[in-house]
């Protein structure tokens, strides 16, 4: 199988063709600019759309009179129950597709047994992984009802958050993908996700919801320690392959 | 080489049969290591099978005789667009792909002025490729003031990026894009390939920028695309006019056929990638196979020789190489030209106050997104950010 570190046929750079390029470069020297102005037009007509933008879209209503309670109640003491939701429904949505995400390179693992080396992942590592993150899909999702929310609605931060993810999973699910790029994969996600925990935990905190906060401090554990496994992995694959000696030793699984 | 069509009987249609692994799952080629040719073709060839399975479908409405064997045909070239449209790699952007479909319509209609034997058809192509040309420039600047990257890792230094005819000077009237067809009595067989080849190659790059302008955030990106979409859409128009409207139905549909025929031939000729010659080579016996089988449909019906219409030989295919030097001297020669009615005029020629003045002033009253894009934009190797870079370096 061939690697992406070996010399191959890649044509995409200018010294693939050094006749072609210098006529190419000679013929955009040549050609001028129809406008002015650079790259201010296009600013100018971002800013103005976003300023005429509504978001992508709203919080449901509350899905239950509890949920209506507590919503006044929050609201009364001047703060945005809404917000919380709305968070938590990015952190569930990111744990589902997590799962996924894990699922995608799992199944791709054994076609990169090759290589061996004790320090790349087992289907067992990553199959731990997962199981926490499936975990979390359960601990948001208590979250979301105790504050009377409806855990089947993509929120407008779910939505986005989906859309950020939309190139990690891609990358994951390509076959062509080598265990390094799927490993780097999951590290743009493990430190998303551990900051959108963290990030969460403050923020029940500062709403007074401290059974929500502790319920999550757990999973946030669980998330740190994924990103040290992954950090380390991606660290050691790309180490390996490059015959350079590690420095740092591998922290061990829980 | 050429290729004896009244010696060729192809695969059978029975025997034109696939697995959906075969259709979709295999790997599809490389954006970094494979030619760029060999992606101009991928492109060009979805956008034929494409149009084969839209004249269909048009003929479907027309003509209920003959509503089983096109779906017989139909269904078989469904699984063929597929299997070519999904070689296209899933790192490839949708800008990255736009920058694919602008190279295919700026060197095979290229190819295809060159060897038109028509003059005022040849002044079409040369016409239309001078906007196709704006067009990469434009999409360039997207490219690489949205995403930062560069428009030659696709191009592979084969195309110019620089100014062709305004994009924003394109905008005309309809009265003015629709053209003069070819006499179907007259007109040499490689005329009515070209047409086909030209109008099904605009046709698809039409409905692929409607189909992905929609997936854009950024807002330059989303104007662009529809404006240059309606420029697809003007494109269409002129082709589509060049062919003769007294052809019969069948008639279409054999010289449909015999373009599929003629387009999987030259791809077979040219290809380097081994894989895809394969792929080439096996739809190549399909189309003649196709071919066969609608021309016992057409003698049949119209009781006329199809060698009356088709060639018995194919003509010279389309050369899938660089056409940078025929390119440059169009856009010396013709950069100014505009179309009044059904003529390709110098620039003196547009009247102030004419149906295209007019709509291009209105349509381009708020704007023309194609000029925000590329406002003072010259390509360099990089991108523009590796020169601005260095620049800045130097200051600081």
């Amino acid at each position: 199988m061939k690697t992406p570190n070996e010399t191959g046929m890649n044509r995409t750079g200018i010294k693939t063709s050094p006749i072609d390029s210098r006529a190419t470069e000679a013929g955009a020297e040549e050609g001028e600019p129809t406008s002015i102005g650079g790259e201010s037009l296009m600013a100018a007509v971002r800013l103005e759309l976003a300023q005429q933008a509504d978001a992508v879209g709203s919080m449901p209503p509350p899905a239950s009179l509890k949920g209506v309670a507590k919503s006044a109640m929050t609201v009364l003491k001047g703060e945005s129950p809404t917000l919380l939701l709305n968070l938590l429904g990015e952190r569930l949505a990111f744990e589902r597709t997590g799962v996924r995400l894990y699922e995608a390179v799992i199944d791709k693992l054994p076609a990169f047994a090759a290589d061996g080396g004790s320090a790349r992942p087992t289907v067992a590592d990553l199959r731990a992984i997962q199981e926490d993150e499936l975990r979390h899909v359960d601990v948001v999702r208590r979250a979301i009802e105790t504050l009377g929310g409806d855990p089947t609605a993509m929120t407008p931060a779910a939505d986005l958050g989906g859309v950020s993810m939309s190139g990690v999973l891609q990358v994951a699910c390509d076959p062509r993908a080598q265990l390094a790029d799927s490993l780097h994969a999951l590290l743009t996600a493990e430190l998303v996700d551990n900051d959108g925990w963290e990030l969460l935990i403050q923020l029940a905190r500062g709403l007074g919801q401290e059974e929500i906060a502790q319920s999550f401090a757990q999973a946030r554990d669980q998330e740190h320690l994924h990103l040290v496994r992954i950090r380390a992995w991606v660290m050691s694959q790309v180490m390996r392959e490059a015959g350079v000696e590690e420095s740092a030793t591998l922290p061990a699984a829980t | 080489m050429t290729l004896d069509l009244t010696a060729q009987r192809g695969t059978p249609l029975p025997q034109q049969r696939f697995t959906w692994r075969e259709i979709a799952g295999a790997l599809p080629i490389s954006k970094l290591d494979d030619d760029a040719f060999t992606r101009v073709r991928v492109i060009l060839m979805n956008g034929i099978m494409s149009d084969a399975l839209r004249f269909k479908h048009i003929a479907n409405r027309l003509d209920g005789s003959l509503r089983v064997p096109l779906a017989e045909v139909r269904r078989v070239e469904q699984h063929m667009q597929t299997m070519i449209n999904w070689l296209l790699p899933a790192d490839q952007s949708p800008i990255e792909t736009t920058i694919g479909y602008e190279q295919v319509a700026i060197e095979v209609t290229a190819s295809v002025a060159q060897h038109e034997p028509d003059p005022y058809m040849a002044q079409l192509y040369r016409f239309g490729l001078l906007e196709d040309f704006d067009h990469l420039y434009r999409y360039s600047a997207l490219l690489d003031r949205l995403e930062g990257k560069d428009a030659n890792n696709i191009l592979q230094s084969y195309t110019d990026i620089r100014p062709g005819r305004p994009t924003e000077v394109e905008h005309r009237a309809p009265v003015d894009d629709v053209r003069r067809h070819y006499d179907r009595k007259t007109a040499q067989p490689i005329t009515r390939l070209h047409a086909i080849t030209l109008f099904a190659g605009e046709y698809q790059t039409h409905d692929y920028y409607m189909h992905v302008g929609p997936l854009f955030s950024d807002p330059i990106a989303r104007m662009l695309y529809a404006e240059i979409a309606s420029i697809e859409e003007q494109h269409v128009t002129q082709y589509e006019s060049m062919s003769d409207p007294t052809e019969t139905l069948l008639e279409k549909w054999l010289l449909h056929e015999a373009a599929e025929v003629y387009n999987f031939w030259g791809c077979v000729q040219s290809e380097s990638n081994k894989r895809l010659k394969a792929i080439w080579e096996r739809f190549l016996d399909y189309e003649l196979g196709q071919l066969a089988y609608v021309r016992e449909i057409f003698e049949r019906v119209e009781k006329r020789d199809a060698f009356s219409v088709l060639p018995r030989t194919l003509p010279t295919p389309i050369d899938y190489s660089s056409q940078r030097k025929f390119v440059r001297d169009v856009l010396e020669k013709e950069v100014n030209f505009r179309a009044v009615g059904t003529e390709i005029v110098p620039l003196a020629a547009e009247k102030p106050g004419s149906p295209s003045v007019r709509y291009r002033e209105h349509i381009n009253s708020e704007g023309s997104p194609s000029q925000i894009v590329a406002a003072n934009y010259q390509w360099r190797p990089g991108g523009e950010l590796i020169e601005q870079a260095a620049v800045q370096a130097t200051v600081h």
